[in-house]
Protein backbone atom coordinates (compact mmCIF):
# COMPACT_ATOMS: atom_id res chain seq x y z
CA UNK A 1 0.00 0.00 0.00
CA UNK A 2 1.33 3.42 -0.95
CA UNK A 3 1.28 6.17 1.65
CA UNK A 4 0.14 8.68 -0.95
CA UNK A 5 -1.53 7.75 -4.18
CA UNK A 6 -3.20 10.18 -6.53
CA UNK A 7 -5.03 9.27 -9.70
CA UNK A 8 -5.68 11.88 -12.37
CA UNK A 9 -5.97 14.39 -9.58
CA UNK A 10 -7.20 17.60 -11.16
CA UNK A 11 -8.10 20.96 -9.74
CA UNK A 12 -9.46 24.02 -11.48
CA UNK A 13 -10.22 27.23 -9.60
CA UNK A 14 -13.10 28.33 -11.76
CA UNK A 15 -11.35 28.46 -15.10
CA UNK A 16 -7.88 28.94 -13.67
CA UNK A 17 -5.66 25.89 -13.83
CA UNK A 18 -4.51 24.40 -10.55
CA UNK A 19 -3.21 20.93 -11.44
CA UNK A 20 -4.14 18.55 -14.23
CA UNK A 21 -4.09 14.74 -14.13
CA UNK A 22 -1.51 14.41 -11.40
CA UNK A 23 -0.90 10.74 -10.73
CA UNK A 24 1.80 9.79 -8.32
CA UNK A 25 2.67 7.33 -5.59
CA UNK A 26 4.76 7.86 -2.52
CA UNK A 27 5.83 4.72 -0.70
CA UNK A 28 6.28 4.20 3.00
CA UNK A 29 9.51 5.56 4.43
CA UNK A 30 10.33 7.55 1.34
CA UNK A 31 11.41 11.18 1.09
CA UNK A 32 9.68 12.37 -2.03
CA UNK A 33 10.71 15.67 -3.56
CA UNK A 34 8.11 17.65 -5.44
CA UNK A 35 9.79 20.21 -7.63
CA UNK A 36 8.48 23.01 -9.72
CA UNK A 37 8.61 26.76 -10.00
CA UNK A 38 6.13 28.98 -8.21
CA UNK A 39 2.63 28.59 -9.58
CA UNK A 40 3.25 25.11 -11.00
CA UNK A 41 0.72 23.52 -8.66
CA UNK A 42 2.78 22.27 -5.71
CA UNK A 43 0.69 23.92 -3.01
CA UNK A 44 -2.52 22.97 -4.80
CA UNK A 45 -1.48 19.31 -4.68
CA UNK A 46 -0.66 19.45 -0.98
CA UNK A 47 -3.88 21.30 -0.15
CA UNK A 48 -5.84 18.65 -2.02
CA UNK A 49 -4.13 15.94 0.02
CA UNK A 50 -5.17 17.76 3.19
CA UNK A 51 -8.76 18.26 2.10
CA UNK A 52 -8.44 22.03 2.33
CA UNK A 53 -9.71 22.18 -1.24
CA UNK A 54 -11.76 19.71 -3.23
CA UNK A 55 -10.65 18.04 -6.47
CA UNK A 56 -12.41 18.88 -9.72
CA UNK A 57 -11.87 15.26 -10.71
CA UNK A 58 -9.64 12.35 -9.88
CA UNK A 59 -8.86 11.17 -6.40
CA UNK A 60 -6.22 11.15 -3.73
CA UNK A 61 -5.68 8.34 -1.25
CA UNK A 62 -3.53 8.57 1.85
CA UNK A 63 -2.73 5.53 3.98
CA UNK A 64 -5.06 3.78 1.52
CA UNK A 65 -8.01 5.96 2.50
CA UNK A 66 -9.89 8.64 0.64
CA UNK A 67 -8.42 12.08 1.27
CA UNK A 68 -11.82 13.77 1.41
CA UNK A 69 -14.15 11.17 2.91
CA UNK A 70 -11.70 9.90 5.52
CA UNK A 71 -9.95 13.24 5.89
CA UNK A 72 -10.31 13.69 9.65
CA UNK A 73 -8.99 10.20 10.36
CA UNK A 74 -6.10 10.57 7.93
CA UNK A 75 -5.09 13.93 9.34
CA UNK A 76 -4.41 12.39 12.77
CA UNK A 77 -1.20 11.06 11.28
CA UNK A 78 -0.24 13.98 9.08
CA UNK A 79 2.07 16.83 9.97
CA UNK A 80 1.70 19.84 7.70
CA UNK A 81 4.03 22.76 7.30
CA UNK A 82 2.62 25.39 4.95
CA UNK A 83 4.85 27.57 2.81
CA UNK A 84 3.56 30.70 4.50
CA UNK A 85 2.72 30.35 8.17
CA UNK A 86 -0.13 32.28 9.72
CA UNK A 87 -1.23 31.88 13.30
CA UNK A 88 -3.59 33.60 15.71
CA UNK A 89 -1.69 36.80 16.33
CA UNK A 90 -2.77 37.49 19.88
CA UNK A 91 -1.62 34.12 21.20
CA UNK A 92 1.56 33.08 22.89
CA UNK A 93 3.64 30.46 21.12
CA UNK A 94 3.15 27.97 23.94
CA UNK A 95 -0.65 28.38 23.85
CA UNK A 96 -0.77 27.92 20.11
CA UNK A 97 1.33 24.77 20.35
CA UNK A 98 -0.85 23.41 23.15
CA UNK A 99 -3.94 24.18 21.10
CA UNK A 100 -2.39 22.35 18.17
CA UNK A 101 -1.44 19.38 20.34
CA UNK A 102 -4.92 19.20 21.86
CA UNK A 103 -6.28 17.84 18.57
CA UNK A 104 -4.15 14.72 18.72
CA UNK A 105 -4.69 11.96 21.25
CA UNK A 106 -1.87 11.48 23.76
CA UNK A 107 0.51 13.76 25.60
CA UNK A 108 2.88 15.66 23.34
CA UNK A 109 4.40 18.12 25.79
CA UNK A 110 7.78 16.46 25.97
CA UNK A 111 8.19 16.27 22.22
CA UNK A 112 7.03 19.87 21.95
CA UNK A 113 9.75 21.11 24.30
CA UNK A 114 12.35 18.93 22.59
CA UNK A 115 11.52 20.38 19.21
CA UNK A 116 11.42 23.94 20.55
CA UNK A 117 14.88 23.44 22.03
CA UNK A 118 16.27 22.09 18.79
CA UNK A 119 14.81 24.95 16.79
CA UNK A 120 15.77 27.49 19.47
CA UNK A 121 12.21 28.73 19.74
CA UNK A 122 11.18 30.92 22.67
CA UNK A 123 7.81 29.58 23.79
CA UNK A 124 6.77 32.58 25.84
CA UNK A 125 6.68 35.15 23.08
CA UNK A 126 3.60 36.41 21.33
CA UNK A 127 3.05 35.25 17.78
CA UNK A 128 2.59 38.84 16.59
CA UNK A 129 6.06 39.77 17.87
CA UNK A 130 7.82 36.99 15.98
CA UNK A 131 9.90 37.49 12.86
CA UNK A 132 8.99 35.51 9.79
CA UNK A 133 11.74 32.98 10.43
CA UNK A 134 10.57 32.47 14.00
CA UNK A 135 6.98 31.96 12.87
CA UNK A 136 8.31 29.34 10.52
CA UNK A 137 9.90 27.60 13.50
CA UNK A 138 6.53 27.59 15.25
CA UNK A 139 5.21 25.93 12.10
CA UNK A 140 7.89 23.26 12.23
CA UNK A 141 7.26 22.46 15.89
CA UNK A 142 3.48 22.34 15.47
CA UNK A 143 3.86 20.17 12.37
CA UNK A 144 6.06 17.63 14.14
CA UNK A 145 4.94 17.61 17.76
CA UNK A 146 2.36 14.85 17.41
CA UNK A 147 4.88 12.48 15.78
CA UNK A 148 2.98 12.10 12.50
CA UNK A 149 3.53 9.22 10.08
CA UNK A 150 3.44 11.47 7.05
CA UNK A 151 4.93 14.92 6.71
CA UNK A 152 3.65 17.29 4.07
CA UNK A 153 6.18 20.07 3.76
CA UNK A 154 5.38 22.94 1.43
CA UNK A 155 8.52 24.99 0.74
CA UNK A 156 9.59 24.36 4.33
CA UNK A 157 12.89 26.21 4.30
CA UNK A 158 11.51 29.52 3.05
CA UNK A 159 12.51 32.15 5.59
CA UNK A 160 14.88 29.95 7.63
CA UNK A 161 18.51 30.99 7.91
CA UNK A 162 21.13 28.45 6.73
CA UNK A 163 21.91 27.27 10.26
CA UNK A 164 18.25 26.57 10.98
CA UNK A 165 17.83 24.97 7.60
CA UNK A 166 20.51 22.50 8.50
CA UNK A 167 18.90 21.74 11.86
CA UNK A 168 15.60 21.35 10.11
CA UNK A 169 17.07 18.91 7.59
CA UNK A 170 18.62 16.93 10.43
CA UNK A 171 15.21 16.76 12.07
CA UNK A 172 13.57 15.55 8.89
CA UNK A 173 16.28 12.92 8.43
CA UNK A 174 15.74 11.70 11.99
CA UNK A 175 12.01 11.53 11.45
CA UNK A 176 12.56 9.67 8.21
CA UNK A 177 14.93 7.25 9.92
CA UNK A 178 12.07 6.45 12.30
CA UNK A 179 10.00 5.47 9.31
CA UNK A 180 8.18 8.72 8.64
CA UNK A 181 7.26 9.32 5.02
CA UNK A 182 8.03 12.81 3.76
CA UNK A 183 6.48 14.72 0.88
CA UNK A 184 8.67 17.72 0.33
CA UNK A 185 7.83 20.45 -2.12
CA UNK A 186 10.39 22.99 -3.19
CA UNK A 187 11.61 25.12 -6.01
CA UNK A 188 15.16 24.96 -4.67
CA UNK A 189 16.71 21.89 -6.15
CA UNK A 190 19.80 21.79 -4.00
CA UNK A 191 17.80 21.03 -0.89
CA UNK A 192 15.73 18.38 -2.63
CA UNK A 193 18.92 16.77 -3.83
CA UNK A 194 20.27 16.67 -0.27
CA UNK A 195 17.20 15.05 1.19
CA UNK A 196 15.07 13.18 -1.28
CA UNK A 197 15.31 9.74 -2.78
CA UNK A 198 12.76 10.30 -5.53
CA UNK A 199 11.45 13.40 -7.21
CA UNK A 200 8.43 14.42 -9.18
CA UNK A 201 8.74 17.41 -11.44
CA UNK A 202 5.65 19.49 -12.01
CA UNK A 203 5.27 22.11 -14.71
CA UNK A 204 2.18 24.15 -15.51
CA UNK A 205 0.08 21.84 -13.35
CA UNK A 206 1.21 18.60 -14.98
CA UNK A 207 3.71 16.02 -13.80
CA UNK A 208 6.42 15.86 -16.43
CA UNK A 209 8.75 13.39 -14.77
CA UNK A 210 8.86 11.12 -11.77
CA UNK A 211 12.08 9.34 -11.10
CA UNK A 212 14.77 8.30 -8.76
CA UNK A 213 17.21 11.11 -8.10
CA UNK A 214 20.10 8.85 -9.09
CA UNK A 215 18.45 7.77 -12.31
CA UNK A 216 17.59 11.32 -13.10
CA UNK A 217 21.20 12.29 -12.76
CA UNK A 218 22.74 9.19 -14.32
CA UNK A 219 20.48 8.50 -17.25
CA UNK A 220 20.57 12.04 -18.19
CA UNK A 221 23.36 14.23 -19.18
CA UNK A 222 27.01 14.15 -18.34
CA UNK A 223 28.74 17.41 -17.97
CA UNK A 224 32.09 17.20 -19.66
CA UNK A 225 35.01 19.57 -19.60
CA UNK A 226 37.99 18.96 -21.81
CA UNK A 227 41.25 20.85 -22.10
CA UNK A 228 43.58 19.64 -24.83
CA UNK A 229 46.26 20.82 -27.23
CA UNK A 230 44.42 21.90 -30.33
CA UNK A 231 40.84 20.74 -30.45
CA UNK A 232 39.82 20.85 -34.11
CA UNK A 233 36.81 23.02 -34.85
CA UNK A 234 33.65 20.95 -34.93
CA UNK A 235 35.43 18.01 -33.28
CA UNK A 236 32.53 17.38 -30.91
CA UNK A 237 29.80 17.69 -33.51
CA UNK A 238 28.22 14.43 -32.41
CA UNK A 239 24.66 13.39 -31.73
CA UNK A 240 23.97 13.90 -28.01
CA UNK A 241 26.29 16.85 -27.54
CA UNK A 242 24.62 20.06 -26.49
CA UNK A 243 25.39 23.44 -24.99
CA UNK A 244 28.95 23.41 -26.27
CA UNK A 245 30.97 26.39 -25.17
CA UNK A 246 34.61 27.34 -25.10
CA UNK A 247 36.09 28.19 -21.73
CA UNK A 248 39.67 29.06 -20.79
CA UNK A 249 41.44 26.99 -23.35
CA UNK A 250 39.02 24.07 -23.26
CA UNK A 251 35.48 23.21 -24.10
CA UNK A 252 32.51 22.40 -21.91
CA UNK A 253 29.38 20.58 -23.05
CA UNK A 254 26.60 18.26 -22.03
CA UNK A 255 26.53 14.79 -23.43
CA UNK A 256 23.78 12.21 -23.49
CA UNK A 257 24.33 8.94 -25.28
CA UNK A 258 26.88 6.13 -25.56
CA UNK A 259 29.56 6.93 -23.02
CA UNK A 260 32.05 4.65 -24.80
CA UNK A 261 31.84 6.67 -27.99
CA UNK A 262 32.59 9.93 -26.26
CA UNK A 263 35.50 8.48 -24.30
CA UNK A 264 37.00 7.13 -27.49
CA UNK A 265 36.66 10.52 -29.04
CA UNK A 266 38.30 12.12 -26.02
CA UNK A 267 41.21 9.71 -25.93
CA UNK A 268 42.12 10.56 -29.50
CA UNK A 269 42.98 14.04 -28.30
CA UNK A 270 46.18 15.22 -26.69
CA UNK A 271 44.48 15.77 -23.35
CA UNK A 272 45.59 18.23 -20.68
CA UNK A 273 42.62 17.84 -18.40
CA UNK A 274 39.23 16.23 -18.42
CA UNK A 275 36.28 16.07 -16.03
CA UNK A 276 33.12 14.09 -16.52
CA UNK A 277 30.47 14.95 -13.96
CA UNK A 278 26.87 14.33 -13.25
CA UNK A 279 24.93 17.48 -13.82
CA UNK A 280 23.32 19.17 -10.84
CA UNK A 281 19.61 18.82 -10.50
CA UNK A 282 19.39 22.49 -11.40
CA UNK A 283 20.83 21.78 -14.79
CA UNK A 284 18.52 18.85 -15.41
CA UNK A 285 15.67 20.92 -14.23
CA UNK A 286 16.46 23.78 -16.57
CA UNK A 287 16.39 21.29 -19.38
CA UNK A 288 12.79 20.38 -18.49
CA UNK A 289 11.79 23.97 -18.40
CA UNK A 290 13.40 25.05 -21.67
CA UNK B 1 -18.86 19.73 17.98
CA UNK B 2 -15.23 19.75 19.01
CA UNK B 3 -14.49 20.77 22.60
CA UNK B 4 -11.04 22.20 21.74
CA UNK B 5 -12.35 24.52 19.07
CA UNK B 6 -15.35 25.46 21.18
CA UNK B 7 -13.21 26.45 24.16
CA UNK B 8 -10.76 28.29 21.94
CA UNK B 9 -13.52 30.23 20.20
CA UNK B 10 -15.15 31.19 23.49
CA UNK B 11 -11.86 32.53 24.77
CA UNK B 12 -11.39 34.54 21.57
CA UNK B 13 -14.86 36.08 21.84
CA UNK B 14 -15.25 36.60 25.57
CA UNK B 15 -13.63 40.03 25.66
CA UNK B 16 -15.72 41.27 22.77
CA UNK B 17 -18.90 39.90 24.38
CA UNK B 18 -18.08 41.74 27.61
CA UNK B 19 -17.45 45.01 25.79
CA UNK B 20 -20.77 44.71 23.96
CA UNK B 21 -22.44 43.92 27.26
CA UNK B 22 -21.01 47.05 28.84
CA UNK B 23 -22.24 49.04 25.84
CA UNK B 24 -25.83 47.81 26.09
CA UNK B 25 -25.88 48.25 29.85
CA UNK B 26 -24.56 51.80 29.48
CA UNK B 27 -27.14 52.65 26.84
CA UNK B 28 -29.96 51.25 29.02
CA UNK B 29 -28.68 53.14 32.04
CA UNK B 30 -28.32 56.46 30.27
CA UNK B 31 -31.72 56.33 28.60
CA UNK B 32 -33.81 54.68 31.30
CA UNK B 33 -32.11 56.89 33.89
CA UNK B 34 -33.66 59.85 32.10
CA UNK B 35 -37.17 58.57 32.63
CA UNK B 36 -37.89 59.87 36.16
CA UNK B 37 -37.25 63.45 35.06
CA UNK B 38 -39.10 62.93 31.78
CA UNK B 39 -42.05 61.38 33.59
CA UNK B 40 -42.87 64.66 35.28
CA UNK B 41 -43.25 66.27 31.87
CA UNK B 42 -44.84 63.24 30.22
CA UNK B 43 -47.91 65.15 29.03
CA UNK B 44 -45.87 67.91 27.49
CA UNK B 45 -43.63 65.34 25.89
CA UNK B 46 -46.52 63.41 24.38
CA UNK B 47 -47.95 66.63 23.00
CA UNK B 48 -44.65 67.65 21.49
CA UNK B 49 -44.29 64.26 19.84
CA UNK B 50 -47.76 64.51 18.39
CA UNK B 51 -46.54 67.45 16.33
CA UNK B 52 -43.88 65.41 14.55
CA UNK B 53 -44.75 63.80 11.21
CA UNK B 54 -45.81 60.18 11.84
CA UNK B 55 -43.19 58.81 9.40
CA UNK B 56 -40.46 60.44 11.43
CA UNK B 57 -41.79 58.94 14.64
CA UNK B 58 -42.06 55.53 13.06
CA UNK B 59 -38.47 55.64 11.86
CA UNK B 60 -37.27 56.03 15.40
CA UNK B 61 -39.78 53.67 16.93
CA UNK B 62 -41.62 56.51 18.58
CA UNK B 63 -45.08 56.14 17.06
CA UNK B 64 -47.56 55.45 19.85
CA UNK B 65 -44.85 56.39 22.28
CA UNK B 66 -46.65 56.60 25.54
CA UNK B 67 -44.60 58.35 28.14
CA UNK B 68 -47.05 57.89 30.99
CA UNK B 69 -45.28 54.70 32.11
CA UNK B 70 -41.68 53.63 31.67
CA UNK B 71 -42.73 50.79 29.34
CA UNK B 72 -43.66 53.22 26.61
CA UNK B 73 -40.28 54.81 26.86
CA UNK B 74 -38.61 51.41 27.14
CA UNK B 75 -39.95 50.31 23.74
CA UNK B 76 -37.98 53.18 22.22
CA UNK B 77 -34.85 52.33 24.22
CA UNK B 78 -35.21 48.67 23.34
CA UNK B 79 -35.09 49.47 19.63
CA UNK B 80 -31.76 51.11 20.27
CA UNK B 81 -30.55 48.01 22.10
CA UNK B 82 -31.79 45.87 19.22
CA UNK B 83 -29.61 47.84 16.80
CA UNK B 84 -26.56 47.20 18.97
CA UNK B 85 -27.40 43.50 19.32
CA UNK B 86 -27.92 43.22 15.57
CA UNK B 87 -24.48 44.70 14.88
CA UNK B 88 -22.81 42.40 17.39
CA UNK B 89 -24.52 39.26 16.11
CA UNK B 90 -23.81 40.20 12.48
CA UNK B 91 -20.16 40.77 13.29
CA UNK B 92 -19.94 37.30 14.81
CA UNK B 93 -21.85 35.83 11.88
CA UNK B 94 -19.79 37.41 9.13
CA UNK B 95 -16.58 36.72 11.01
CA UNK B 96 -17.44 33.14 11.94
CA UNK B 97 -15.27 31.54 9.28
CA UNK B 98 -14.20 34.50 7.16
CA UNK B 99 -11.77 35.90 9.74
CA UNK B 100 -9.79 32.66 9.71
CA UNK B 101 -9.80 32.67 5.94
CA UNK B 102 -8.76 36.32 5.66
CA UNK B 103 -5.96 35.79 8.16
CA UNK B 104 -5.08 32.38 6.72
CA UNK B 105 -5.36 30.55 10.01
CA UNK B 106 -7.99 28.28 8.41
CA UNK B 107 -5.16 26.15 7.04
CA UNK B 108 -3.95 25.51 10.56
CA UNK B 109 -7.37 24.56 11.86
CA UNK B 110 -8.57 22.44 8.95
CA UNK B 111 -5.35 20.45 8.65
CA UNK B 112 -6.18 19.09 12.10
CA UNK B 113 -8.13 15.84 12.45
CA UNK B 114 -11.53 17.53 12.53
CA UNK B 115 -14.53 17.54 10.21
CA UNK B 116 -15.88 20.72 8.69
CA UNK B 117 -19.16 20.07 10.48
CA UNK B 118 -17.37 19.96 13.83
CA UNK B 119 -15.57 23.21 13.05
CA UNK B 120 -18.71 25.08 12.02
CA UNK B 121 -20.86 23.71 14.85
CA UNK B 122 -18.24 24.56 17.47
CA UNK B 123 -17.93 28.06 16.09
CA UNK B 124 -21.68 28.57 15.94
CA UNK B 125 -22.16 27.38 19.52
CA UNK B 126 -19.27 29.45 20.85
CA UNK B 127 -20.67 32.56 19.12
CA UNK B 128 -24.07 31.77 20.59
CA UNK B 129 -22.58 31.56 24.07
CA UNK B 130 -20.86 34.91 23.58
CA UNK B 131 -24.14 36.43 22.40
CA UNK B 132 -25.88 34.93 25.40
CA UNK B 133 -23.48 36.74 27.71
CA UNK B 134 -24.63 40.01 26.18
CA UNK B 135 -28.23 38.81 26.21
CA UNK B 136 -27.96 38.13 29.93
CA UNK B 137 -26.53 41.60 30.45
CA UNK B 138 -29.56 43.10 28.69
CA UNK B 139 -31.95 41.03 30.81
CA UNK B 140 -30.30 41.92 34.08
CA UNK B 141 -29.78 45.60 33.35
CA UNK B 142 -33.26 46.08 31.89
CA UNK B 143 -35.04 44.45 34.81
CA UNK B 144 -32.95 46.36 37.35
CA UNK B 145 -33.27 49.73 35.62
CA UNK B 146 -37.00 49.35 34.94
CA UNK B 147 -37.44 48.73 38.64
CA UNK B 148 -35.16 51.60 39.63
CA UNK B 149 -36.39 54.27 37.26
CA UNK B 150 -40.13 53.57 36.98
CA UNK B 151 -40.78 56.88 38.75
CA UNK B 152 -42.99 55.06 41.23
CA UNK B 153 -45.52 54.20 38.53
CA UNK B 154 -44.65 50.52 38.23
CA UNK B 155 -44.06 48.68 34.92
CA UNK B 156 -45.57 45.80 33.02
CA UNK B 157 -43.25 42.96 33.86
CA UNK B 158 -44.95 40.51 31.51
CA UNK B 159 -44.41 42.80 28.53
CA UNK B 160 -40.80 43.38 29.54
CA UNK B 161 -40.15 39.65 29.70
CA UNK B 162 -41.85 39.11 26.34
CA UNK B 163 -39.54 41.70 24.87
CA UNK B 164 -36.41 40.31 26.51
CA UNK B 165 -37.29 36.77 25.45
CA UNK B 166 -37.24 37.87 21.83
CA UNK B 167 -33.53 38.69 21.99
CA UNK B 168 -32.27 35.15 21.55
CA UNK B 169 -34.08 34.58 18.25
CA UNK B 170 -33.18 38.09 17.13
CA UNK B 171 -29.50 37.39 17.76
CA UNK B 172 -29.54 33.99 16.08
CA UNK B 173 -31.16 35.59 13.03
CA UNK B 174 -28.25 37.97 12.52
CA UNK B 175 -25.63 35.38 13.48
CA UNK B 176 -26.83 32.78 10.99
CA UNK B 177 -27.75 35.25 8.24
CA UNK B 178 -24.30 36.85 8.52
CA UNK B 179 -22.60 33.45 8.38
CA UNK B 180 -24.68 32.31 5.40
CA UNK B 181 -24.01 35.49 3.41
CA UNK B 182 -20.29 35.36 4.20
CA UNK B 183 -20.21 31.76 2.96
CA UNK B 184 -22.01 32.67 -0.24
CA UNK B 185 -19.27 35.18 -0.94
CA UNK B 186 -15.89 34.12 -2.17
CA UNK B 187 -13.99 36.20 0.32
CA UNK B 188 -14.87 38.66 3.07
CA UNK B 189 -11.89 40.90 3.57
CA UNK B 190 -13.31 43.00 6.37
CA UNK B 191 -16.21 42.00 8.57
CA UNK B 192 -17.35 45.41 9.85
CA UNK B 193 -18.80 46.92 6.65
CA UNK B 194 -20.80 43.78 5.93
CA UNK B 195 -22.07 43.52 9.49
CA UNK B 196 -23.04 47.20 9.56
CA UNK B 197 -24.73 46.81 6.22
CA UNK B 198 -26.82 43.86 7.35
CA UNK B 199 -27.74 45.33 10.75
CA UNK B 200 -28.57 48.86 9.54
CA UNK B 201 -30.12 47.56 6.34
CA UNK B 202 -32.56 45.48 8.35
CA UNK B 203 -33.18 48.35 10.74
CA UNK B 204 -33.95 50.74 7.88
CA UNK B 205 -36.24 48.22 6.22
CA UNK B 206 -38.21 48.08 9.45
CA UNK B 207 -38.06 51.78 10.16
CA UNK B 208 -39.05 53.03 6.74
CA UNK B 209 -41.33 50.20 5.75
CA UNK B 210 -44.38 52.43 6.03
CA UNK B 211 -42.83 55.08 3.84
CA UNK B 212 -41.87 52.80 1.02
CA UNK B 213 -45.52 51.94 0.58
CA UNK B 214 -44.54 48.41 -0.31
CA UNK B 215 -45.45 46.34 2.70
CA UNK B 216 -43.74 43.16 1.51
CA UNK B 217 -40.13 44.22 2.09
CA UNK B 218 -40.47 44.77 5.81
CA UNK B 219 -41.54 41.16 6.27
CA UNK B 220 -37.96 39.92 6.15
CA UNK B 221 -36.58 42.09 8.92
CA UNK B 222 -36.50 40.92 12.53
CA UNK B 223 -36.84 44.56 13.53
CA UNK B 224 -40.43 44.12 12.32
CA UNK B 225 -40.82 40.56 13.63
CA UNK B 226 -39.85 41.76 17.08
CA UNK B 227 -41.08 45.36 16.90
CA UNK B 228 -40.85 46.44 20.56
CA UNK B 229 -43.66 48.92 20.16
CA UNK B 230 -46.03 46.27 18.85
CA UNK B 231 -45.02 43.70 21.46
CA UNK B 232 -45.65 46.12 24.31
CA UNK B 233 -48.92 47.38 22.86
CA UNK B 234 -50.28 43.90 22.20
CA UNK B 235 -48.60 42.34 25.18
CA UNK B 236 -47.84 39.40 22.85
CA UNK B 237 -45.59 38.31 20.01
CA UNK B 238 -46.90 38.22 16.49
CA UNK B 239 -46.24 34.54 15.90
CA UNK B 240 -46.69 34.61 12.15
CA UNK B 241 -43.93 37.21 11.92
CA UNK B 242 -41.72 35.29 14.36
CA UNK B 243 -42.18 32.23 12.14
CA UNK B 244 -40.53 34.16 9.30
CA UNK B 245 -37.50 34.85 11.49
CA UNK B 246 -37.27 31.18 12.34
CA UNK B 247 -37.65 30.18 8.71
CA UNK B 248 -34.80 32.52 7.71
CA UNK B 249 -32.64 31.04 10.48
CA UNK B 250 -33.26 27.50 9.28
CA UNK B 251 -32.48 28.43 5.68
CA UNK B 252 -29.35 30.33 6.74
CA UNK B 253 -28.10 27.34 8.75
CA UNK B 254 -28.68 24.97 5.84
CA UNK B 255 -26.86 27.32 3.45
CA UNK B 256 -23.98 27.77 5.90
CA UNK B 257 -23.33 24.05 6.36
CA UNK B 258 -23.86 23.22 2.73
CA UNK B 259 -21.46 25.91 1.57
CA UNK B 260 -18.83 25.28 4.25
CA UNK B 261 -18.75 21.55 3.69
CA UNK B 262 -17.96 22.11 0.02
CA UNK B 263 -15.79 25.16 0.37
CA UNK B 264 -12.30 25.56 -1.06
CA UNK B 265 -10.26 27.28 1.61
CA UNK B 266 -8.52 30.19 -0.09
CA UNK B 267 -4.72 30.11 -0.09
CA UNK B 268 -2.29 32.97 0.15
CA UNK B 269 -2.01 35.17 -3.00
Amino acid sequence: MSIIETRQLTKYYGKARGIIDVSLRVEEGEVFGFIGPNGAGKSTTIRLLLGLIFPTRGEARIFGKDAIKDGPEIRKDIGYLPSEVFYYEGMKVIDLLKYSASFYPGDHRQRMHELADIMELDLNRRIEDLSYGNKKKVGIVQGLLHSPKLLLLDEPTLGLDPLMQRKFFDLIRQENARGVTVFFSSHILGEVQRLCSRVGIIKDGRIIEISDIRTLQQNNYKRIYVAANAIPAGYFDLPGVTNLEEVNGGVRFFFKGDIDAIVEKLSALDLLDVTIEEPTLEEIFMHYYE
Amino acid sequence: MNANIFKFEIRMKLKSALIWSIAVVAVSLIYLGLYPSLAQEADLFDQALANFPPQFLQAFGMQNLNMSTIMGFYSFVFLFIQVLLAIQASMYGFGLVSVEEAEFTADFLLSKPVTRTQVLTSKFLAALIALTVTNAAVWASSLVFLEMFDAGRGYDRHAAILLLSSIVIFQIFFLTAGAAISLLLKRVRSVTPYAMGLAFGMYLLGAFSGMLGDVKLELITPFKHFDPNAIIQNNAWNFSLVAISIAVIVIAIVISYWRYLHRDIPAVA
